[in-house]
């Protein structure tokens, strides 16, 4: 074993960024998901996200068949699953050559040099071997045989075949990265106990890997010392590690609830939207129905029916999805009917990057129906807050009775992070316009004075019955109506519909500060990059910028005009091609808005956004 | 269920205040009222009732009934309706729809549903026309047919809606002339009973883009002879003397007369329409002489709806979780003090 010398290093860090990379079957979501998991019941702030290939079962040791797993920990505020790495752990000649990019100059990677053999070199499409020509000799290479070290720990145990033997080797790893930064292994022995209650033998040996690992790391000189990074300074209660997926499952769970209204979903798989389905098809016991539809529209359309029989309804999908569900999101608009339709955004347009994150799918949202058909439109910004925006979108649908869709994408719908976990009776109510009895003179579109919401009598109600359908229909009956000046005054009456939904949302708020030089402006996913940029950019002395992140997008809050001319400058922070620009500029004509625009299927990194703001601040 | 009716219905009951506007002469006006004329008759509540739609003539039905009812998007009927029982599986859902809306943009929805065999009830009102667009081909139109998009002649071979439909595993398959009310009325009736998924497919005339496409069969001059109306448990006998009926010869349907060639009626296929195997129901679809009506196939299957319902229920009793709080403070939570 050979490595590169070491400089001492601090023994305290703030945050730290680390990249457990492999084949795909090399564990590397689990071993993420553990050390991720111990650091936030240490309690480290963190956020995570995975990254693996399209392919479900790529070829062994190929270069598109790496998976990775970020998470980065801090004793500061973590708003993003971090940009540079400052340990990367490479469980294959594949891993190091498709992320050492990522890695900081100076900064730490332990391989396994076990999986350095000239076949993995070759697939690698390395021509030497990088750990001896000298390629990593700017970084503190680690160089370890993992693969014979977890086969030597567990020669004596009984019953295990070679597969799971060499399986556990990223155990070794974990063990390892356990030691460096100071964590205990409890939480991962316990999981083994969990997850192999039936196997003891697994128990023993991932156990005895997992500790291998650990006393390998602190006998090993080769190390110099271990890092702390403290507990991070958060608000008390009880927390739990969520990804954003399962937190807008929970919120629509959460929201069922509390509007004692059953959860009906109905959804076609889509990438990367499908966890939502998998999530809800697990939660039966709270009378969750989920149907697995025979395409995206029929997703949309059995929410509407299912709406129509009195559930809270909702679909789930993503870019391509959305496309094919608009005439049906149409109908809903013009039925007025409750549902919420989530589109977890990827790289567009057709296929686009099914696995990549974008925001380019607003317009379609905003826009994507035939005639005049506004709609309510949200975007949930980091995983955790993608429980209030999915129980927001709910209690919006039901109070208003119009369509809603909410928007996230595919960087905090796999992101996870703390969730301070919030107790349904905490939420807010949620009123519905449900109508139990006739009353003389009642029709189907009477509407509610304030939001101008109409009623919602459900099938099963004696003396309520009525029909809704596409067709226009007279303000005062509901029947059908192609009076001209009926049609107009419909068309007025559901756009102003929406815009009352105004007086429901918060108001816009700018973060850091309330005027200034310069406010960035972002809207849903972009949250945690900007948040920090900014926070970074302050702390360098750069102090009259601001944040204002919208979550609500149609309609817009109603102060978003004086939030505005408080800054001098305004830039638009967004990954596309300048859609929310668009639907500023639109709606506000008398500033002069500026753009920045990422449209690479990753989210912003900080140091780009850093320089864009500092030409903005000169 | 509880489907104890206190009130009794009359037809008037079920219809509602609007104008009907479908063509003079056309067979919709027969399906309407044998359906106003059947619901007093099924034991349902009216608010229990709903109607569902696509697009197309025949799909303006909901807004003439007086119940609850959706004019929905084209194809989608069977979809939506599926979510509306799964919802609540007391309503009794009907479906609405032409051959053009559930065979051309609806196929996809048409085979789902009725391979889910989800408890609703589809009336299929076939003109093998398309009549709102004014004149066009459909997936039932004939090679050959003229119509404003085929000016000389159909080059598309059509689907047969029975044969389709039991492809797809359909449980129920009726057929009916748009000109039989009394039958049509039955059917009905036993559709609703039936706890599955039902398919009436009505043989509808359309007097102005497509008049005469049934006579062959549905005229009454001609109807009892080349008409075999079936019933469960009897012989398949036709005719206006009631002397032809249906032999099986090696694989093949064949038509013989009773009293000819020492037929006797005990030679005579008795119809069985709840038999699984569905070959025997695939025959009689397909035969153009006689043309088969009434319940072809009417199998007993455990339905979707039911299915999850079952799965629900056997969750909720084996699970620990009722509150969401139970599951959002289950597992692997952590507390910062």
């Amino acid at each position: 074993m050979t490595t590169t010398k070491i400089n001492p290093q601090p023994k305290t860090l703030h945050a730290v960024v680390i990249r457990f990379v492999g084949d795909s079957g090399d564990g590397m979501q689990l071993t993420g998901t553990q050390f991720s998991d111990t650091s936030a019941m240490f309690g480290n702030d963190i956020a995570t996200f995975p990254n693996y290939p399209a392919e479900i079962r790529a070829p062994q040791g190929s270069l598109y068949g790496v998976s990775g797993f970020q998470v980065h920990i801090g004793s500061v505020e973590i708003n993003t699953p971090g940009d540079e790495v400052d340990l990367l752990v490479a469980m294959n000649p594949a891993g190091l050559k498709t992320n050492l990019h990522a890695v900081k100059p100076g900064h730490t990677i332990i391989v396994d040099t076990d999986a350095f053999t000239k076949k993995n070199l070759d697939k690698a499409q390395y021509d030497t071997n990088p750990l001896q020509d000298g390629s990593l000799e700017n970084y503190q290479v680690i160089e370890v045989a993992m693969t014979s070290l977890t086969k030597e720990a567990l020669k004596d145990i009984e019953g295990l075949d070679n597969k799971s033997i060499t399986r556990s080797k990223n155990m070794f790893a974990l063990g390892m990265v356990y030691w460096m930064y100071n964590r205990s292994t409890d939480h991962t022995i316990d999981f083994f106990k969990k997850k192999f209650s039936t196997k003891p033998e697994l128990i023993e040996a991932n156990t005895k890997v997992l500790n291998t690992g650990y006393y390998f790391a602190e006998t090993l000189e080769l190390i110099p010392n271990s890092y702390g990074v403290a507990p991070a300074k958060m608000a008390p209660g009880t927390y739990r590690i969520i990804m954003g997926n399962t937190a807008t499952a929970w919120g629509f769970l959460a929201a069922s609830e509390k509007s004692g209204l059953d959860l009906f979903l109905g959804s076609y798989p889509i990438t990367p939207a499908s966890d939502i389905l998998h999530e809800l098809a697990k939660h039966q016991h709270f009378g969750v129905k989920t149907f697995q539809a025979e395409d995206e529209i029929a997703g949309i359309t059995s929410a509407i029916g299912a709406s129509f029989a009195g559930n809270l309804a909702i679909t789930t999908t993503s870019g391509p999805g959305l496309a094919l569900k608009g005439e049906a999101l149409g109908l809903a608009m013009m039925i007025e009917m409750p549902i919420v339709v989530v589109n977890v955004q990827r790289g567009g347009p057709s296929t686009g990057l099914p696995t990549k994150t974008e925001q380019s799918d607003l317009l379609q949202a905003l826009y994507g129906r035939n005639g005049e058909s506004p709609i309510i439109v949200i975007a949930a910004s980091t995983p955790a807050n993608c429980f209030d925006f999915a129980y927001q979108a709910s209690k919006l649908t039901l109070e208003h009775m119009t369509p809603v869709v909410l928007l996230t994408d595919g960087y905090i719908a796999n992101g996870s992070a703390p969730w301070k976990i919030k107790s349904v009776k905490d939420m807010p109510e949620i009123k519905t316009n449900i109508i139990h009895e006739y009353q003389e003179g009642w029709h189907p579109y009477d509407r509610d004075e304030d939001t101008l919401a109409r009623s919602w009598a459900i099938p099963g109600t004696p003396g309520l019955e009525h029909r809704v359908g596409g067709l226009e229909k007279d303000r005062v009956s509901g029947n059908v109506s192609y009076v001209p000046d009926n049609h107009e005054y419909m068309v007025k009456i559901r756009a102003e519909k929406i815009k009352r939904v105004q007086n429901s949302i918060p108001e816009l708020k700018s973060e850091f500060i309330d005027e200034g030089e310069l406010l960035v402006i972002g809207w849903g996913g972009t949250f945690g990059s900007l948040y920090s940029a900014i926070k970074s950019i302050r702390e360098k002395g750069y102090t009259s910028i601001g944040l204002a992140h919208f979550n609500y997008i149609n309609p817009l809050p109603k102060n978003t005009e004086e939030v505005l001319k408080r800054f001098k400058k305004i830039i638009v922070c967004e990954l596309n091609n300048g859609q929310f620009a668009k639907v500023l500029k639109l709606n506000f004509n008398d500033f002069e808005i500026l753009q920045f625009n990422k449209i690479q299927g990753l989210p912003f990194g900080n140091e780009e956004l850093i320089q864009k703001f500092k030409q903005l601040l000169k | 269920m509880d489907t104890t009716v206190e009130k009794k219905y009359t037809f008037k009951d079920f219809a509602s205040d609007q104008e009907v506007r479908w063509c003079p002469g056309c067979d919709d006006y027969v399906i309407l009222r044998a359906m106003q004329k059947a619901l007093p008759e099924m034991g349902v509540k009216k608010q229990d009732v709903v109607f569902i739609s696509g697009i197309g003539c025949s799909s303006r039905f909901p807004y003439y009934m007086d119940t609850y009812g959706m004019h929905s998007i084209h194809g989608r009927a069977p979809a939506i309706a599926t979510g509306t029982k799964l919802a609540n599986p007391n309503l009794s859902v009907w479906v609405i729809t032409g051959d053009g809306d559930s065979m051309a943009i609806g196929g996809n929805h048409f085979i789902h549903v009725l391979r889910r065999n989800v408890d609703l009830n589809i009336v299929l009102f076939n003109n093998e026309i398309y009549g709102l667009t004014k004149g066009q081909f459909s997936p039932t139109s004939l090679v050959g047919q003229k119509t404003k998009s085929s000016p000389y002649g159909n080059t598309q071979p059509p689907f047969s809606a029975g044969e389709l439909a039991i492809g797809a595993q359909a449980r129920f398959f009726a057929r009916i002339g748009g000109n039989t009310p009394k039958e049509m009325t039955q059917i009905f009736i036993e559709a609703e009973k039936f706890e599955g998924t039902s398919l009436i497919e009505v043989m509808q005339n359309c007097p102005i883009f497509n008049d005469g496409c049934y006579d062959e069969f549905t005229d009454k001059a001609v109807r009892e002879d080349k008409q075999l109306f079936v019933e469960h448990g009897k012989p398949m006998i036709f005719g206006k003397e009631r002397d032809k009926g249906l032999v099986l010869k090696g694989l093949k349907l064949e038509v013989v007369t009773i009293g000819e060639n020492g037929i006797t009626q005990e030679d005579i296929l008795v119809h069985d329409a709840k038999e699984q195997d569905p070959t025997l129901h695939q025959m009689l679809v397909r035969l153009h002489y006689p043309k088969v009506t009434g319940i072809i196939r009417s199998y007993d299957d455990i339905t979707f709806d039911e299915r999850m319902d079952n799965q629900i229920k056997e969750v909720k009793r084996k699970s620990n979780f009722h509150y969401t709080d139970d599951l959002f403070f289950s597992g692997d939570t952590y507390e910062v003090k």
